[in-house]
């Protein structure tokens, strides 16, 4: 996918002034909120479960490679065939290998957001082959364009239902729709003979099980169901940290995932496909695939941001970051939006690209304590922000300010002086109410907000000239 | 009990009169407080800018300054969260300073918890005729645990009525240098919360932490509200509320 993560203010800008988003996105983000927030209450200890969630997910990390081994050697006993890309463009190079040794003609998708990484969708529809996105919220990106997703679960999420019945209506030449049921009865209908007529499906992985060399797919229509055993051919997507010891863990993970993500106490459907179609069996792909992606996952395992790989993408994050729920998914100009966005996307197409975006958090820890499997995602956010400082990324007038105000600070007489004269100066400029209305190098600020003016002198003086100051410690002592 | 206050940087440059307040209702609760007097700030901005250096030295001068009270506590969440949860991670390879680090941590109160849990305060000298409105800052909130005490204080307060306001846990968007770097951004969660703000009707909303007071009151200030008074939790239950300015 294009990266657009170093324009992110610019594109903040756009989405904090678009209304019809605005008007979106607050009604996406009660909903989530409010639904996760009900569902929480028919775990009897969901703290106790989000410790086991990232228990298993720190357990598998831990010995990534020995776990990726086993499920490796389980799938392939399985019948599976087990493929490893290092790139972005591995991915594309193995689904093109694997589709012309099966004569693929036209291929049907449910959600991965992998694949995103890598344009899959391009690489195929250049090699001359049809790609029909299977997921409700893919396919309306897809018939528009490829509009890029705004959300981890819900890609077409910044589109209200009316956006949707025009596109319909246009795209498919049917009459206008209205209600939501006869939409999605459209969407089926045209994505039915699409799954009849495929000769490959592609899907993502929520989970894949080291134990028994399983696949998990989480979905809520179904789609992934007819897209992974219509089909002769099933290629799995997705990155190796997705990897788990057992099926028992993702018993445990699924007690999280839903609820975290969209509230429910379980998805609609939950497929584990194990290997391809034995003998006798009515159900399955005659040929099974995986493509196992590191695609950078080596890279973020080997850092100070590593945790973030215990992500299992319920978006809990990004539906309850403040920041997100006011300028959406497409301001952070890549695949993985808010907070675990913010950490992933400078790890996966560089720091120097998208040091905007562990930036833009008011470090609030919202994401942090809803997220499932506890990743400390401000925690992270600084993390990469000390790279960035180290990296000389910053520009120089604020690595020279925060050089001087924490020389000074540690320097208590002259930081005194400073700031005597500093609050006097700040006083000088304000309004008989006591506001500033624009602050020299403080134009972000002032803006859209006044300053309040301190109030003219400091605590220090104050508290020096009542005879509390330096006296005071000797009286004590 | 022997009680270190830290000022913090933005009381001290700002509204001073908070801190003074902080001190009465110390006083009140029999505190003996003492104001180290070289204290400038917690290292916090050096350190969410990614300048790990220079919030270390600022930490350890910190560590310096506290580390003979028995407790240090600050009139902000975020500064004593600061304290509290993060500096052991600029020491982490520092065993010396890992301990003391971890022993002023335990003894780190943000104010209304102090008051409220340490010190058991039974009532306050403050009075207010009116309602008003709590904002939970998200550092004293999601750091500090702080929810349950500044209302416990506020309820103690005869007169005052408290009229939650919805999102009270919403950040505020300030997020420090956030709130220049990305300031649309920035405003546009400050607008939020002042509309959520003004919805109830209070007259004034109180909160623990001047990066929030500054925040919001420019905030409300630009969108044309001259009458919800923007207040520190302390300034309200020292009864030492500064004349409005309007």
């Amino acid at each position: 996918m294009e990266i657009a993560s170093m324009h992110f203010k610019e594109r903040a800008h756009v989405k904090l002034n678009d209304e019809h988003l605005q008007y979106n996105l607050k009604k996406m983000k009660a909903k989530f909120v409010s639904k996760r927030r009900e569902s929480l209450v028919e775990l009897d200890d969901f703290e106790g479960t989000r410790e086991a969630g990232k228990a298993i997910r720190a357990r598998g990390l831990d010995d990534l490679d020995v776990w990726l081994e086993i499920f490796e050697r389980n799938a392939t006993a399985r019948g599976a065939t087990v493929l490893w890309a290092e790139t972005p463009a591995d991915v594309n190079a193995l689904v093109l290998e694997i589709a012309t040794k099966h004569d693929v003609r036209k291929i049907i998708k449910s959600k991965s957001m992998v694949s995103e990484e890598s344009a899959l969708d391009h690489a195929i529809e250049a090699d001359g082959m049809t790609v029909v996105e299977t997921d409700l919220g893919e396919y309306i990106l897809q018939i528009n364009g490829y509009e890029p997703p705004s959300h981890l679960i819900g890609p077409a999420l910044h589109k209200s239902k009316e956006e949707v019945a025009e596109l319909f209506h246009q795209k498919h030449g049917t009459p206008l729709k209205t209600g939501i049921e006869e939409l999605c009865l459209e969407a089926r209908g045209v994505l039915r003979q699409h799954y009849l007529s495929a000769d490959m499906g592609i899907s993502g992985g929520n989970f894949f099980v080291a134990e028994t060399g399983s696949v998990v797919l989480v979905t809520n229509e179904g789609n992934a169901t007819l897209a992974t055993t219509l089909p002769k051919v099933h290629v799995a997507i997705s990155g190796i940290e997705k990897v788990v010891p057992t099926l028992e863990d993702v018993a445990t993970l699924m007690r999280l995932l839903p609820r975290s993500a969209t509230g429910q106490s379980i998805s609609n459907y939950m497929d584990v496909l194990t290997g391809r179609k034995g003998e006798g069996e009515f159900h399955g792909a005659e040929h099974m695939y995986f493509i196992l992606v590191d695609s950078g996952r080596t890279g973020v395992l080997a850092s100070e941001v590593r945790e973030a790989l215990r992500c299992i993408r319920c978006g809990a994050c990004m539906n309850h970051c403040p920041v997100y729920q006011n300028i959406g998914g497409h301001s952070y100009g890549w695949v993985y939006p808010g907070p675990i966005g913010s950490i992933l996307t400078p790890m996966y197409v560089g720091l120097e690209r998208a040091q905007d975006l562990p930036a833009a958090s008011t470090m609030c820890n919202q994401c942090g304590v809803v997220c499932p499997v506890k990743i400390p995602l401000p925690d992270l956010q600084r993390k990469l922000r000390e790279k960035a400082f180290d990296a000389g990324l910053r520009p120089w007038y604020e690595r020279a300010g925060l050089k001087l105000w924490a020389w000074l600070a540690r320097r208590p007489a002259l930081y005194g002086f400073g700031t005597k004269l500093g609050v006097r100066a700040l006083r000088s400029m304000s309004d008989r109410n006591g506001m500033i209305h624009r602050l020299p190098f403080g134009s972000g600020w002032t803006d859209e907000r006044d300053m309040p003016a301190p109030s003219g002198k400091t605590f220090r003086e104050l508290y020096r000239a009542r005879g509390n100051g330096s006296a005071q410690r000797r009286e004590a002592a | 009990m022997r009680v270190g206050f830290f000022v913090t940087c933005l009381v001290d440059l700002m509204r001073p009169s908070i801190g003074f307040a902080a001190i009465r209702l110390l006083e009140a609760g029999g505190a003996e407080v003492y104001v180290p007097p070289t204290q400038t700030c917690c290292g916090q901005p050096a350190y969410n800018s990614g300048d790990r250096a220079d919030a270390r030295a600022l930490a350890a001068k910190v560590v310096g300054e506290f580390d003979d009270c028995d407790f240090l506590v600050a009139p902000s969440g975020s500064c004593s969260g600061m304290i509290r949860t993060h500096y052991a991670d600029l020491f982490s390879d520092d065993p010396a300073m890992a301990k003391r680090v971890e022993a002023l941590a335990a003894k780190t109160r943000e104010l209304t918890q102090f008051l409220a849990d340490d010190l058991r305060l039974a009532r306050v000298p403050g009075e207010y005729s009116g309602t008003v409105t709590y904002h939970d800052c998200c550092a004293g909130l999601r750091e500090m645990g702080v929810k349950a005490a500044p209302r416990a204080l506020l309820a103690k307060v005869p007169g005052l009525a408290l009229a939650e306001m919805a999102e009270c846990e919403t950040c505020c968007g300030f997020g420090g240098t956030f709130a220049v770097k990305f300031g649309e951004i920035s405003s546009r969660l400050a607008d939020n919360k002042c509309q959520h703000i003004e919805h109830t009707g209070a007259d004034a909303v109180v909160l623990g932490d001047l990066g929030c007071m500054l925040n919001i009151e420019g905030r409300l200030r630009r969108r044309g509200d001259a009458k919800t008074r923007v207040l520190h939790v302390a300034e309200l239950l020292a009864g030492e509320i500064p004349p409005s300015s309007t």
